[in-house]
């Protein structure tokens, strides 16, 4: 029943083929139909404007109070393409191939070839609209090596390349509602999924600023409302980034794909407190130049200048000598738990490593490092107070990005007809782990250059939804989503909303965070529950949901999070393997490496809800490897 | 890991909604860590508000990184408080001392009516951008994108004025609220580069004439706004803006 509907054809020519097979809707007719786009990052920005651009009515749902600041702001090391500027081998081929061996042999064939094809158009639109990339002294374009790659085929704009990728796509959705052909609703906050005889026909949202829950319907909904990292209440996500919208689709009906597929990121700056807010990530790009280390002896209390050389231990230089401190997130992140778990950790906390650029200084000399790391190194000095020109930066690993997220087909719709979902809201195209770089690509391809084509298949396919707003389904939606909010502003118990999220977030962290084994699952899996129960008992919201009211949208978020965390760690006690961010403790190679077991687990796990605390239905997509042969990962 | 504590007294302007009368309310904050954000110190103070039951002071944020622009507040008279370049997220206690109050209001200027507490309403820099802070090219028109070179120095410039993060602090620095430096910003990334330039002449007239129109004063040249910006915005981005707009006149006329 789950068709993913894979074309047929060589790997090269399934995009072409399918393309070419899809109904189109002829362009007079565009206009007549409305789509609803929630999330103006990266995915929903592009995929409103080019929707629009094509005659489209669309609408454009997000939380802030403007398109430019969504989460896709924050990005910060570079977006990757297979242009092959550097004439160092790469190819599109080479890069869908990097990506389907670095996400461990878990996601889709089909669509990361089609990703990889459509990188190169992807840099030539951002060009054009003025995205201000680096570029070399001939006026071309440059390129870096990042995460795990061993071409430099990375494209970035000094450190800031998330922001202007999406200044790029926010100036083209822009453009479009000067045209008047793109409405915007800012801050709205998507509560609910409209759905009437199995089609997705709209949604129903909060207006931030007066309260007032309103209902919108379309001919089709696009869900590109990113990941759900801030489940672990800390991560380097943005705060408003959050599961509602996928969440409550999935009530509705949407399969939830390998949830337990989380991405810890390896170099971010360590906790220091409880108060504490979010992580801040410093960029991967970091690990070109900076050399990682402990003290080789435990519970060396020197000052990292005082310890020679031989009392260094560069432990992924020595344990993957050709990839060297460039192996994939994965491994440099269980690499740096490893060390600390043993007690070689660094800092106040003993949870931390170093990152060490005193090597890249002498050699290079402090003005090149400062040219290419500067604005990462003022950020890392003003969080903690050190200048990391003279003492090595501390690191440890945080949760950074969900490959999990709903399932959708080639054509990026969910189960659901007429849900189509993108970004990082979707499963589909890192398997169980993401390359650095890719993210960005995944979001533009999806939002650019897919869903505008394969969207018209579903609407000439459907034809225009029959449901208007005064259908008895739409009220229905909006009255629950209201009652909803109700009763969450009627909660005055003793507790904060944050300890909550906190309390859940630590459980996660402990049990399903970089290591899991089934009994710390079994354990969450049996708190999560009665933390839920607490929290509709105990928790205090202050306010009337009559007007903006912060701790009322984040009631509603955690309240999400807290089912959704079950779900998660359902996926991950299934999932008896361990693969790329998924890793079992009881599953691994003699030297510690993730252990796949493609015999019983080489699928997609969709799930289906049947219900607050009720198991899940789970629902396999086989996945087939026609080009890229099965093997365990190495980066020796 | 014994953490270094500071109290601070806190004078909030707090504004139950947009339009109604506001006031200056005062907070102990008290054992504050000097590692903690300033947004981390607000936490603070609005966790145990809530715990009394009382409504937590609004304000807007999201990144927590300096980068979304959401944040913002004019803190001891200065917008994002008294760090050079920094985001008020990225304002850490340690710069603040024992013992010290704090004033806390947000950004006042007419473009910018307030909503909450500390939010403002900045939906008038979209309505600027709307009017021209692009480049008209549809997707699948793009050429290949080293069919065009762009000299270093220019994309450097470019990328220089593109930093820009849309919090409004310029706006709030400006003794006549004037919105040159975000308008200015635009432009000139786009100036620099070829392909911005057949669009050059009707986008600065039009952002121009924007900006006036939704209650932004004029640049009377006083530098507040390059003092203020967390991400460094050279004021000789208005000069280009100045001189586009200039020649835009021209061209018009001709
Ligand atoms: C610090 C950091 C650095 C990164 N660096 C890189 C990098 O260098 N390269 C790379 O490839 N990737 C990077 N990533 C990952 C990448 O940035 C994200 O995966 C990607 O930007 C996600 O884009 P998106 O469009 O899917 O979602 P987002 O950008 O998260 O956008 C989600 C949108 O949905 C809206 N939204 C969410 N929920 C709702 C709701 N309920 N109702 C209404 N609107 C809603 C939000 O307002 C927002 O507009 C980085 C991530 C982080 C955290
Ligand atoms: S919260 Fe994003 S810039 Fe401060």
């Amino acid at each position: 029943m789950l068709d993913a509907r894979i074309p047929d054809g060589p790997i090269a020519e399934k995009w072409g083929r399918h393309k070419f097979n899809l109904k189109l809707v002829n362009p007079a007719n565009k206009r007549k139909y409305h789509i609803i786009v929630v999330g103006t990052g990266l995915a929903g920005a592009s995929a409103a404007a080019s929707l629009s651009e094509m005659g489209y009515r669309v609408s454009s749902f997000f939380i802030h109070d403007s398109p430019r600041r969504a989460h896709s702001i924050a990005a910060q090391g570079g977006i990757n393409a297979a242009k092959n500027y550097q004439n160092d081998g790469d190819s599109v081929y080479r890069l869908f191939y990097d990506t389907v061996k670095g996400g461990d042999f878990r996601a889709r064939e089909a669509n990361v070839h089609r990703l990889a094809e459509l990188s190169v158009n992807i840099i030539d639109q951002c060009v054009a609209q003025g995205v201000p990339f680096a570029r070399e002294y001939g006026g071309y374009l440059a390129n870096r090596s990042f995460g795990g790659a061993q071409v430099a085929r990375t494209f970035y704009a000094r450190g800031q390349t998330g922001q202007q990728l999406l200044l790029g796509a926010y100036g083209a959705l822009m453009k479009e509602a000067a045209r008047g052909s793109v409405k915007l609703y800012p801050r709205r906050e998507m509560l609910d999924l409209i759905v009437v005889d199995n089609r997705a026909t709209g949604i129903t949202c909060r207006n931030l600023l007066t309260g007032d829950i309103e209902a919108h319907t379309a001919d089709a909904v696009v869900l590109a409302t990113g990941g759900y990292g801030n489940v672990y209440y800390l991560s380097t996500n943005a705060k408003a980034s959050n599961v509602t919208a996928t969440w409550r689709a999935h009530k509705r009906g949407a399969f939830f794909a390998n949830p337990c597929y989380t991405q810890i990121h390896p170099t971010c700056i360590p906790v220091h407190g409880d108060y504490q807010s979010k992580l801040t990530l410093m960029s991967e790009s970091l690990r070109n130049d900076g050399r990682i280390w402990v003290p080789r002896k435990k519970d060396d209390k020197r000052s990292p200048d005082q310890i020679p050389e031989s009392d260094r231990y560069y432990y992924l230089e020595e344990k993957y000598p050709s990839f060297g401190n460039l192996v994939p997130r994965d491994v440099a992140s269980r690499n740096a738990k490893a060390v600390c778990d043993e007690g070689s950790g660094v800092g106040s906390t003993g949870m931390a490593v170093y990152l060490d650029f005193r090597d890249a200084i002498q050699r290079d000399g402090k003005a090149a490092i400062e040219a290419r790391y500067g604005n990462l190194f003022e950020m890392y000095e003003r969080i903690t107070a050190q200048n990391p020109y003279t003492v090595p930066m501390m690191i440890y690993p945080a949760i950074h990005y969900t490959m999990g997220g709903l399932w959708v087909d080639y054509n990026l719709m969910s189960n659901l007809p007429g849900l189509h979902v993108l970004g990082e809201a979707n499963f589909s195209d890192h398997g169980a782990n993401r390359l650095g770089a890719s993210a960005l690509m995944q979001g533009l391809a999806d939002g650019y250059f897919v869903i505008p084509i394969t969207i018209g298949d579903f609407l000439a396919r459907s034809g225009p939804s029959k449901v208007k707003p005064d259908h008895p389904a739409v009220q229905d939606a909006a009255r629950e989503t209201r009652e909803r909010t109700d009763r969450l502003v009627g909660l005055k118990g003793k507790r904060t909303v944050d300890e909550f999220h906190r309390e859940l977030g630590q459980i996660l962290w402990d049990k399903c965070g970089m290591a899991r084994t089934a009994a710390g699952l079994k354990d969450a899996l049996a708190r999560i529950p009665e933390l839920r129960e607490q929290f509709w008992q105990e928790v205090n919201v202050v306010g009337s949901p009559g007007s903006l009211n912060q701790v009322l949208e984040r009631a509603g978020r955690v309240a999400d999070y807290l089912e959704f965390a079950e779900l998660l760690c359902t996926d991950a006690l299934h999932r008896e393997e361990s693969c790329g961010g998924h890793f079992r403790e009881e599953y691994q190679t003699p030297e510690g490496e993730a252990q796949r077991n493609d015999e019983a687990f080489c699928y997609a796990a969709a799930w289906e809800f049947q219900g607050v605390g009720a198991a899940p239905v789970l629902h396999k997509e086989p996945l087939e490897f026609h080009e890229v042969h099965l093997t365990q990962r190495s980066y020796k | 890991m014994a953490e270094k504590t500071i109290n601070v007294t806190l004078k909030v302007w707090r504004q139950p909604a947009r339009g109604a009368q506001g006031r200056f309310e005062t907070y102990q904050a008290k054992r504050i860590p000097t590692d903690a954000s300033f947004l981390e110190m607000l936490d603070i103070v609005n966790n145990g508000l809530e715990r009394n039951n009382q409504d937590p002071i609004a304000f807007d944020h999201d990144c927590r990184e300096g980068i979304c622009g959401s944040c913002g507040a004019v803190v001891n008279g200065r917008p994002h408080g008294p760090r050079r370049a920094t985001t008020l997220c990225q304002l850490h206690m340690r710069e603040f001392k024992d013992g010290d109050t704090i004033v806390i209001e947000p950004w006042r200027a007419n473009g910018f009516p307030v909503i909450k507490d500390l939010i403002v309403d900045r939906a008038a820099f979209d309505r600027i951008i709307q009017t021209g802070g692009f480049i008209s090219v549809r997707t699948g028109q793009a050429p290949e994108a080293h069919s065009t070179p762009v000299p270093l120095k220019n994309a450097e410039e470019a990328m220089d004025a593109a930093e820009c993060i849309g919090c409004g602090a310029c706006v709030a620095a400006c003794p006549n609220a004037s919105a040159s430096l975000f308008t200015a910003a635009k432009i000139a990334q786009l100036c620099k580069l070829p392909q911005g330039h057949p669009e050059r002449t009707r986008r600065v007239l039009h952002m121009v004439r924007t900006m006036d129109k939704e209650g932004f004063g004029s640049c009377s040249k006083q530098y507040e706004c390059e003092a203020a910006c967390p991400k460094e915005i050279k004021v000789s981005n208005i000069t280009v803006m100045n001189r586009e707009y200039l020649r835009a006149l021209l061209k018009a006329d001709a």
